[in-house]
């Protein structure tokens, strides 16, 4: 019962932030700079999730992580789909830690 | 042509069609969220959490970090209210997400937009927003019902799966699968870089900012102040149509 009780304490605590925004939204107007703010928020977000998590995918050798998240860069960048992308990264980062 | 055709008409077939045009949007996700589900479900069961407690979790709260962080918490003995309290922080960042992404969803009625909203996390978001420019003027929300209801299946199928195999996963695979939302992440931010060279730059400033955070915060705020600041840069960079 208790456990059911802390389940539904976080999604409440995590429910509320992602459904704030629809309700407020139309409360206030933009202006043109914080359209731009909004639309930079992906990249910015994406930036910040990759570094420096990446670097703990293998704890105490971050360098395991860089060598996966480059390698993910080159294919991307080639244009590689983003699933060979995804398991060329998974592929090179298990056999890095068979040596 | 296919922006038109889901302007246009608002049959049942249409709805179905891009429903599953979402999902098929949603692969990549689904991809780096089934090994970290089930990690989740064979770390929750080793810990005590009942099978049930475990899907419930899942299904609810939706969100890896936290429940990674739960299980181990209710593994120490913590009080609920700190759960929940920490949950709270470390998923604020999404309040950011949603404000971003529903800023570009505005014609979709409220009532869908709070129910899609269940749906947000750091990779559907990332997703749906980079996905966004390429669905045209108004996209469908059956789209995105697709794309978040694909990831939060294959997150309850991972759970699932995982808190029924228990003890029996090799440890070696899934500390390699460790890279996948990272991969999946950069194979996300590396075409947008390419395309618009200058949304690097805002990248670049919030992973710098973030690294920085990171030294003296937690992770959740770290990850909260680096994309609220960060994203700053884009107000001078971006030109209006750089999304």
């Amino acid at each position: 019962m208790t456990v059911t009780l802390i389940i539904v304490g976080m999604a409440i605590a995590t429910y509320l932030p992602r459904v704030l925004p629809v309700f407020i939204m139309d409360r206030i107007h933009f202006p043109a700079w914080v359209n731009k703010w909004l639309q930079a928020i992906p990249y910015a977000a994406l930036g910040a999730l990759i570094v420096p998590g990446i670097f703990t995918v293998e704890p105490g050798a971050p360098l395991v992580g860089v060598i996966g998240g480059l390698v993910a860069a080159v294919i991307a960048y080639f244009r590689g789909h983003i699933m060979i992308v995804i398991i060329a990264a998974i592929a090179v980062v298990y056999v890095i830690q068979r040596f | 042509m296919r922006e038109e055709q889901l302007q246009t008409t608002a049959t049942a077939s249409t709805y179905t069609e891009a429903y599953w045009q979402g999902m098929k949007l949603a692969a990549p996700v689904m991809l780096g969220y089934l090994p970290i589900a089930i990690s989740f479900g064979v770390l929750a069961v080793q810990t005590g959490m009942s099978f049930f407690h475990s899907v419930l979790m899942s299904m609810l709260v939706y969100a890896g970090a936290s429940q990674f962080m739960a299980v181990n918490m209710l593994a120490i003995g913590a009080v609920g209210i700190e759960i929940v309290l920490a949950t709270f922080v470390l998923n604020l960042r999404h309040f950011v997400m949603s404000l971003s992404l529903f800023s570009s969803l505005q014609h979709i009625p409220k009532r869908w937009q709070a129910v899609l909203a269940h749906g947000i996390t750091d990779e559907s978001f990332a997703l749906a927003s980079l996905k966004r420019k390429t669905l045209g003027e108004h996209p469908s929300a059956a789209i995105f019902a697709g794309m978040f209801s694909g990831a939060l299946g294959m997150w309850l199928i991972g759970t699932i799966a995982g808190a029924l195999i228990g003890n029996v996963v090799p440890p070696a695979l899934s500390a390699s699968m460790g890279i996948a939302l990272y991969a999946l992440f950069i194979g996300l931010l590396v075409p947008a870089i390419r395309a618009h060279w200058k949304v690097g730059i805002v990248a670049l400033a919030s992973a710098g900012l973030c690294w920085l955070f990171s030294l003296y915060l937690s992770e959740g705020w770290a990850i909260v102040l680096a994309t609220v600041i960060g994203s700053f840069t884009g107000v001078w960079v971006l030109e209006e149509d750089d999304k």
